[in-house]
């Protein structure tokens, strides 16, 4: 079976494509971005704005159970029209990652499907590169982890 | 020569996606390969030569045939790559779509 969601990143430069189709009309798909609490149940992050309009602004936030941010992203909506687009920037807090622009294209396949398209734009293609490679970087950081955990109980039953 | 970004350009192709998945099942002659498409002989050629020069494709000498394999070394590193990025996102869009199913009965 093919994915459902495709990232498409042509080496060289500094962009980037997700598209995904939902067995959702468009009409769900969008609300899915411009309501707060179901923005927050999907995402799993705090909404603390979100101006769906024009030149609105946005904002998300994630605390640990220690109520520590462990995650936080803002920008500016540029465009804003329900069921069809979104164009925003995005920039995540506390991180030397600078501003990224993305364009949403909502799109209706039927009456029960739907397509999104994200289309994101970076300022350099190293910084691309560097956001394609942190889920991957973190994945071998797990590992390392739970190699960690895997021998200091080891260690533990020898005591 | 960047050969990554070579890689990459030969994946942005619906031909040569098809061909890499025909050679994923078996070795395969670029006459064998050609003929599971409509488009012209010396097309799937150039496709296969792209494929051959970033190392997507292996090619072997079996007596006066030349026969296609994948190199699964290359392809893994490109899947690699790119893969934990992807699977986040789909993660995401999979709750999305379980959430706003509740939505729609109402």
């Amino acid at each position: 079976m093919q994915p459902k969601t495709k990232v498409s990143a042509q080496d060289g430069k500094q962009e980037l494509t997700i598209t995904r189709e939902f067995d959702l009309p468009v009409e769900l798909l969008f609300r899915a971005h411009s309501e707060p609490d179901i923005v927050e149940e999907w995402m799993g992050s705090k909404v603390l704005k979100l101006e769906g309009r024009k030149h609105g602004s946005w904002q998300l936030q994630k605390r640990d159970d220690n109520g520590n941010v462990v995650f936080g992203a803002n920008g500016v909506f540029h465009e804003f029209v329900p069921n069809k687009k979104i164009i925003r920037t995005f920039e995540m807090e506390n991180t030397p990652f600078d501003v990224q622009l993305e364009f949403f294209e909502f799109e209706k396949l039927t009456d029960e499907t739907s397509k999104l398209t994200m289309h994101i734009i970076f300022r350099s293609i190293a910084l691309r590169d560097q956001v394609l490679k942190m889920p991957f970087a973190a994945g071998i950081n797990m590992a390392h982890n739970r190699l960690e955990e895997v021998v200091s109980k080891l260690k533990n039953s020898i005591a | 020569m960047n050969l990554r970004r070579d890689v990459f350009q030969a994946i942005a192709d619906p031909t040569r996606r098809a061909i890499l998945l025909l050679v994923a099942s078996q070795s395969m002659t670029a006459g064998a390969i050609a003929s599971n498409f409509d488009t012209a002989r010396p097309t799937v050629s150039k496709h296969l030569q792209i494929l051959t020069e970033c190392e997507l494709l292996k090619q072997e000498q079996n007596g006066r045939e030349i026969y296609y394999h994948l190199n699964p070394k290359k392809m893994k590193e490109i899947a690699e790559f790119i893969e934990p990025f992807r699977q986040i996102w789909e993660k995401r869009f999979d709750k999305l779509e379980s959430v706003m199913k509740k939505y729609k009965k109402k």
